[in-house]
């Protein structure tokens, strides 16, 4: 491709054959009537490729389509697409078919002859496979008007489950490349980096700092070689945007990261990503082959002279190694360990390099604000947060899965209009945000609008999105030692205060749990939460105590129940809970003893009310499980 | 050059210069464990936080460089309050056997916690036990004692070059150790020991034949008697016996030293020293007195000189002897004997 | 040293030749790497693959000998390429012309042959070095031990010359000196044909000026160097040897001719140990070890440090220059020193370079030579703005083989040198159980190829022979060494020097070609 000529004309090829899928996906489309006439294709299936889906089976269901679809002759006419993720994870596999929008869940492979049979030859949609979501008396709706999606905003997301990742062409279709091709012919550097600053796109690793403000520092450094690096290092437990993005739309990160090194002045860039994604690393790599190939990395993109390359480096599973200097320093092929700061990366980065990083996330929104304009992307969010935001929500809440939103929106939203609430009727307790740097936020706060300015000022942050939602079954204090479980395991030990000081505040936690905590610990945690967070080197450390003060602060009754009464209220701190048969219930029947692995339940079939001896019980609850008369109670 | 405050003094410093560096120009002391001028700063241990008015955690002076304004209390509440914390933590990870522990008296630990009034640690739970690495014949690494500063690590490989030793493991079980923890002797260590030189702690320490405190001591500055580097020590002296070698940080070693001018010091007090004159008598090399030996090379110098010249006799001077006794020795030969056969080793 | 130790780490290339750094000059060594952790360039040229090899941009594992071919060559290539420096030559140099004819013989194609390296490595090397702005040169006895070893030093001379590497900071031709004072002992003149500061015994001058400075009348012949007077010991013209703090016993080539000749004589030793030299000593005065004495030494980059007494010598041992005092005040020259300070100031007097050197100006950081005056800060780089003597002298030499080689008895190089661990002949590192724990015997490096023709298993005993003697050694097995070259540290008794040629001599400094042994390698039965 060596031309802007060249990149419209496959644009226009590619939005030819995708067309199909457009009228439920994008404002912009072709007049349908033409378009029938130039294509036999009838419908496109998108079938979720993500992780989640991958290991719920999706290979099963396209190995399965192909064979129906060669069965009854229409691989001409109906093209199976294996996507990116669709973001509800939790009903996949998912399908959904093209033009109609036709949202099917939890697929199975024997679904799929009704499905071909029925639906896309017959255009009787197969009801009872729908995605519950979307049939409300028997009204049918297509998959974005559905709750989940209705409430959100795709942007960083809004190829994933559109295209064919593996297929650049598609990309293309959608205007890729162009934005790339914009500033390349159209923007200087300086004119980029204004637009993005503008734009108030804020890093959407954690930090929130404006990348615009971070593009300009690598711009400003001197050095004869500048590098453009990706965080890909998705390392908070149940955030998987980047992975998303990367599995879903590759391309719109090596755009980005191209149109970075325009704008900062580096040829070559590198993308840290964990091994442990093995499908993103291959998308990733397919994306930046292809791109290479017609000739959107390299040298002389585009006929225009600039010159740009990229590099994947694979990342071996520590969370440090998201930090990013410790980043720079595995890419460098050290260990991953953090560097004081300053000097920044943008000044003495990868082999002392100016190096300009941003996060997965942060990259997918910017070939958008070159296209659409910073003004667009401005007018979402709120005064100081800019844009949507992805989150992946998790815990106790009906739609697990991955939503865009725009910054402003508030939590409630999130958790119910988008997340559904919390399943089984139980009380919504608190929302944990930010990952193991996070806090948790509870029940008063759920109006709060979503920024990174007020998640601060509640205790907790924004992080790389993880949103995992507790009911009243979650005890505090073990939701605090989770996390901080984390980031003692992750601490990379090379500074006193996070190697040694959140190991005894774990120890301290673990004493609370196991009933031997004094009211001093109290104390203790919120003195050394407060070194840890002064004087640790890096971010890891520095935001390791915030899930023990913010549940600290909103719980401490929680605390003092532990610490005071010997008890956990939420009934999982497995130490101070007791199984108890309750006597006036017990049918004496004797299964609880049966079950019990101790035999610590004693007892006369028939004759007496069962006993449990507390000294030798493990608390594994067998015994309630077991009862059939609900006469066992822990507590 | 850049103006800042230091504890209320206004100070000057040179842009690029940390706030370490700034506070020792002016005489303020800052604590620190890993902190060594020539390695890259790495910022480990955090004992030199400050507080910076106006900044949103403790910056650490060995790191932080200066900027124009900056207004920096070194010992205030909260720095202190930090430093105690930082010394509870170690302490609490840290066997408390200085009764024994030969480094007492010289270790960073234990002035600090004098420093700060830390006298045991308010901290229970786990804490390291590794096994001593004793297969260096040199030194041994008590990793027990450990408060992983890194110095070791980064002269081993940013100084020395040799890289034997790196971090292993992550978070609370971290440890200095060899590629696969074989063991000292199995790495590619060269026993330059001059990872023993910097260890703030007991944790790397020489197998010293004698035992002794070191307020027993004394140094003495001197150079090394080996290779032609030159290379500055301080020899480590109790009473009449030199017991150990500290690298001086200054040309041309710069704080660094090998394995024969660090440890191969057992020659000076070796008992099978030289303490008498020796002169060969019926075939055998026996006792004498210095008149005696004197007169015997004198009476053979004389004899020589008259029966077949000043050239039939030559010396050899020692390029491991002094300047000022090597100008003697051909002194000796050119002016008292009276030939220019003199030589010495440097072709060997 | 053309340069100072604390240069080498700014420089952007290196080139080392016939120095193990890391072994025999760690503390080199490690600037050396540090150098190269801040992006110098490496050139290694050596018979071993040392460690340093390891960390080159070009390694020449060359033959032992051919070194002023490999430079001939070196010089071959940067003409051809025209990466001299031709300002530098011009306004410089002298006779560069015949230099320039001479090495057009070399051709890389040439040189590799005789080196047993590949052509292109040869350029490579020449480029590295050619075309970096500040290069410097480390070597050390694998360059000057040869029976030509002179004008190989003359050969790398050349390099430094016509690249401009002269004169300015991280260049220049820097010889590691292998001994603490071994510097030290050469300015003082502790050598045959010149007085203290290289001041010429043939200079008429200069002998007036010692002889009123000393008041003694002075010969003005040059004397014998040591092997000569070995030579002459052993053929009885050579009556008596003074030797202190030495152990040649050891060091020196061929010990069963030593052995000879020092038994012929009478014989003096003055020592801190009982070496094996002492032990055939007529008399034995002990003496006191540096840190038993206050005084100087003076590196290899020409820095004049202070020693200080740190404890009492044991027994009756005194520091040398009392026993030299002494000697000489019963031999009727009643001159008296209280301390090596008043030595250092008859030393400053006859002696331009150290003029303005004091022990006061010392007592911290050492100055290096040349300081002439008290407000002079000594002399960190040699031949700034121009060569010491006017012009660079370009010195057209030739590759001439060793005698040694080619024997059909003896087919096998040695070449000798040191290890880490032990420092000369053992006599003080030899007393550290870990030093002998590490290093304590003697061995012999075989190639792997050669060990598996000879039937010989690492850690088995050979038995090695030349001319000179024989001797049985351990074998180790490593591909250390090339083919045919077999290496033996010299620091052992009843090692290396016994087989080793005291003979063949370098023509202006007779210096031997230790480098260069004809071996022949014998499984035991």
């Amino acid at each position: 491709m060596k031309s802007i000529q060249e990149l419209e004309q496959a644009c226009q090829r590619g939005l030819e054959k995708i067309n199909i899928r457009l009228n439920s996906v994008d404002e912009k489309h072709i007049d349908k009537s033409d378009e029938d006439k130039k294509h036999k294709e009838k419908n496109h299936v998108m079938v979720c490729g993500g992780t989640g889906c991958t290991s719920s089976g999706c290979q099963k269901i396209i190995g399965k389509l192909d064979e129906e679809l060669k069965k009854h002759q229409l691989t001409e006419e109906i093209k199976v697409i294996k996507t990116g993720c669709f973001g509800l994870c939790e009903a996949g596999p998912i399908i959904i078919t093209h033009p109609d929008g036709t949202f099917y869940s939890r697929v199975n492979p024997e679904d799929i002859e009704k499905i071909v049979e029925n639906h896309l030859i017959e255009g009787n949609i197969v009801k009872d496979l729908l995605y519950k979501g979307a049939i409300k008396q028997d009204e049918i709706k297509p998959f974005h008007e559905v709750d989940f999606y209705k409430k959100q905003k795709r942007v960083a997301l809004r190829n994933c489950g559109a295209i064919d990742p593996e297929n650049i062409y598609e990309y293309i279709a959608l205007d890729g490349y162009k934005a790339l091709a914009k500033v390349l012919t159209e923007m200087t550097p300086e004119g980029v980096i204004d637009e993005m600053k503008r734009s108030g796109l804020r890093g959407r690793g954690g930090g929130g700092f404006p990348a615009g403000l971070k593009w300009d520092f690598t711009a400003k450094a001197k050095g004869d070689q500048k590098y453009v690096a990706c965080n890909a290092d998705e390392g908070d437990p149940g955030a998987f945007m980047d992975r998303s993005v990367l599995e879903g739309d590759p391309h719109a990160v090596i755009e980005a990261m191209a149109i970075a090194a325009y704008a900062v002045g580096s040829d070559m860039g590198y993308v840290y990503i964990r091994a442990e994604y093995p499908i993103a690393v291959s998308r990733l790599q397919i994306a930046i082959d292809q791109a290479r190939e017609i000739g959107l990395l390299g040298k002389d993109i585009l006929g225009t002279g600039f010159n740009f390359d990229l590099e994947i480096r694979l990342g071996a599973g520590a969370f440090v190694c998201g930090e990013e200097t410790a980043l720079i320093n595995s890419i460098e092929g050290k260990r991953g360990m953090p560097r004081p700061r300053p000097p920044f990366p943008a000044h003495k980065g990868i082999w002392n390099k100016p190096t300009l990083l941003n996060n997965v996330e942060t990259y997918a929104n910017v070939p958008q604000i070159i296209l659409k304009g910073a003004d667009w992307f401005a007018n979402m969010g709120t005064e100081k947060s800019k844009g949507t935001k992805v989150f992946a929500l998790g815990g106790k809440i009906n739609n697990t899965g991955l939503v865009e939103i725009a910054m402003g929106t508030t939590l409630k939203e999130v958790i119910y209009d988008i997340g559904g609430g919390i399943p089984n009727g139980k009380k919504f307790k608190a929302v944990q945000t930010g990952g193991p740097s996070g806090g948790c936020i509870p029940a008063n706060y759920l109006e709060t609008p979503i920024d990174y300015d007020n998640l601060i000022s509640l205790g907790s942050m924004m992080g790389s999105g993880g949103m995992i939602v507790m009911d009243e079954d979650n005890c505090m204090v073990d939701i605090a030692r989770f996390f901080l479980d984390f980031t003692v395991e992750e601490s990379c030990g090379k500074c006193t205060p996070c190697r040694e000081g959140t190991k005894r505040m774990l120890e301290i936690l673990e004493r609370i749990a196991d009933g031997e905590g004094e009211l001093s610990d109290l104390d203790k945690l919120q003195s050394m939460a407060k070194t840890i967070k002064s004087a640790s080197l890096c971010g890891l450390g520095q935001t390791a105590p915030n899930p023990v003060l913010s549940t600290l602060h909103y719980f401490r009754h929680e605390y003092e129940a532990h610490v005071k009464d010997k008890k956990c209220p939420a009934g999982v701190c497995q130490a101070l809970l007791q199984y108890m048969v309750i006597p006036e219930l017990c049918k004496k029947c004797g299964i609880c003893a049966k079950k019990c692995p101790t035999s610590c339940i004693d007892g006369v079939k028939g004759k007496e009310v069962y006993v449990i001896r507390q000294e030798d019980c493990v608390k594994c609850g067998a015994c309630m499980a077991a009862c059939p008369f609900k006469a066992i109670k822990k507590g | 050059m850049i103006t800042l405050k230091i504890n209320g003094l206004e100070v000057e410093a040179e842009e690029g210069s940390t706030i370490l560096e700034a506070a020792t120009k002016v005489g303020v002391k800052i604590p620190t464990f890993c902190h060594d001028p020539r390695l890259v700063p790495h910022g480990s241990c955090r004992i030199c936080v400050v507080e910076l008015e106006g900044g949103r955690n403790l910056p650490t002076a060995c790191t932080t460089p200066v900027a124009e304004g900056m207004n920096i209390q070194t010992e205030s509440k909260e720095v202190v309050e930090t430093r105690r914390e930082i010394l509870d933590l170690i302490l609490a990870n840290h066997p408390l056997d200085c009764l024994t522990c030969e480094k007492s008296g010289r270790c960073t630990l234990q002035d600090l916690c004098f420093k700060y009034d830390v006298k045991e640690t308010t901290h229970r739970g786990a804490k390291k036990c590794h096994p001593i690495d004793e297969s260096n014949p040199f030194y041994y690494s008590d990793q027990n004692k450990c408060i992983l500063c890194g110095k070791c690590v980064y002269v081993c490989s940013q100084l020395q070059g040799t890289n034997a030793i790196g971090f292993a493991e992550r978070g609370f079980p971290t440890h200095i150790a060899t590629p696969f923890n074989e063991g000292l002797a199995h790495s590619t260590c060269v026993s330059c020991g001059n990872c023993v030189s910097v260890c703030p702690v007991g944790a790397l320490m020489p197998k010293s034949k004698e035992k002794f405190r070191y307020w027993e001591t004394r140094t003495v500055r001197t150079t090394c008697s080996y290779c032609g580097v030159g290379c500055q020590m301080d020899l480590v002296v109790k009473e009449n016996s030199v017991v150990g070698i500290d690298p001086v940080m200054a040309v041309p070693n710069d704080g660094l030293l090998c394995v024969k001018g660090k440890f191969a010091f057992n020659f000076i007090n070796h008992p099978n020293r030289l303490k008498k004159p020796l002169v060969r008598k019926e075939g055998k090399l026996v006792e004498a007195t210095w008149e005696e030996a004197y007169q015997v090379i004198a009476d053979q110098i004389n004899e020589i000189k008259t029966k077949d010249g000043a050239d039939a006799i030559a010396g050899f001077s020692s390029a491991r002897a002094l300047t000022e006794e090597n100008y003697l020795m051909q002194k000796l030969m050119r002016a008292v004997v009276g030939t220019n056969n003199v030589d010495h080793c440097a072709r060997l | 040293m053309t340069n100072s130790i604390g240069e080498i780490i700014d420089a952007d290339a290196i080139f080392i030749t016939g120095s193990n750094t890391t072994e025999s000059h760690p503390v080199i060594g490690a600037k050396v790497k540090q150098a190269i952790n801040r992006g110098a360039k490496l050139i290694v040229a050596d018979p071993r693959e040392i460690e340093l090899a390891k960390d080159a941009d070009v390694f020449l594992q060359i033959k032992p000998g051919t070194s002023i071919a490999l430079s001939n060559g070196m010089a071959h290539v940067i003409l051809e390429e025209g990466i001299e420096d031709k300002e530098y030559i011009k306004a410089n140099t002298e006779e560069f012309d015949k230099f320039a004819k001479k090495v057009k013989d070399y051709t890389p194609e040439k040189v590799a042959e005789i080196c047993g390296v590949a052509a292109e490595d040869i350029r490579k090397a020449a480029r590295i070095y050619g075309e970096a702005s500040k290069a410097s040169i480390l070597y050390c006895m694998g360059i000057t031990q040869h029976h030509n070893g002179t004008e190989t030093v003359m050969s790398l001379s050349n390099l430094a010359l016509m690249t401009g590497n002269l004169g300015k900071e991280s260049t220049g031709l820097n010889p590691l000196r292998g001994q603490n004072n071994v510097q030290g002992a050469c300015d003082m003149g502790a050598l045959p044909n010149v007085l203290t500061g290289y001041q010429s015994v043939v200079n008429p001058e200069v002998i007036e000026k010692f002889e009123k400075a000393w008041n003694v009348k002075l010969s003005s012949k040059p004397g014998l160097t040591i092997p000569e007077a070995m030579h002459g010991a052993s053929h009885g013209d050579i009556k008596m040897l003074y030797i202190f703090g030495e152990n040649p016993m050891v060091s020196d080539p061929d010990t069963n001719h030593v052995r000879k000749a020092l038994s012929k004589t009478f014989l003096v030793v003055q020592d801190i140990f009982l070496t094996e030299t002492a032990e055939l000593a007529d008399v034995v005065l002990p003496a006191a070890s540096f840190a038993e004495k206050e005084g100087t030494f003076v590196n290899t980059e020409r820095r004049v440090q202070r020693v200080r007494k740190a404890v009492e010598a044991p027994g009756e041992a005194k520091p040398d220059w009392v026993i030299l005092m002494e000697l000489m005040n019963v031999l009727g020259y009643g001159k008296k020193y209280h301390n090596t300070e008043e030595i250092f100031n008859e030393i400053r007097e006859v002696t331009p370079q150290y003029a303005g050197i004091t022990y006061e100006r010392i007592a911290e950081v050492g100055i290096q030579w040349p300081c002439p005056t008290e407000d002079h800060p000594g002399t960190k780089v040699l031949h700034v703005g121009k060569p010491a003597r006017g012009a660079g002298l370009f010195k057209a030499v030739d590759y001439i083989p060793s005698s040694e080689e080619n024997k059909e008895e003896y087919p096998y190089i040695l070449t000798t040198g040191r290890n880490l661990y032990q420092y000369h002949t053992t006599t003080m590192t030899g007393k550290t159980d870990g030093i002998n724990e590490k290093a304590g015997e003697c061995y012999i490096e075989i190639n792997p190829s050669l060990a598996e023709a000879l039937n010989i298993k690492e850690g088995e005993i050979v038995k090695v022979t030349s001319p000179r003697g024989e001797i049985k050694t351990k074998a180790r097995v490593s591909e250390i060494v090339g083919e045919k070259v077999v290496f033996i540290p010299f620091h052992y008794a009843e090692g290396a020097n016994i087989l080793t040629n005291g003979e063949e001599l370098d023509q202006y400094v007779k210096i031997p070609g230790l480098k260069v042994t004809g071996v022949n390698i014998e499984k035991l039965a």
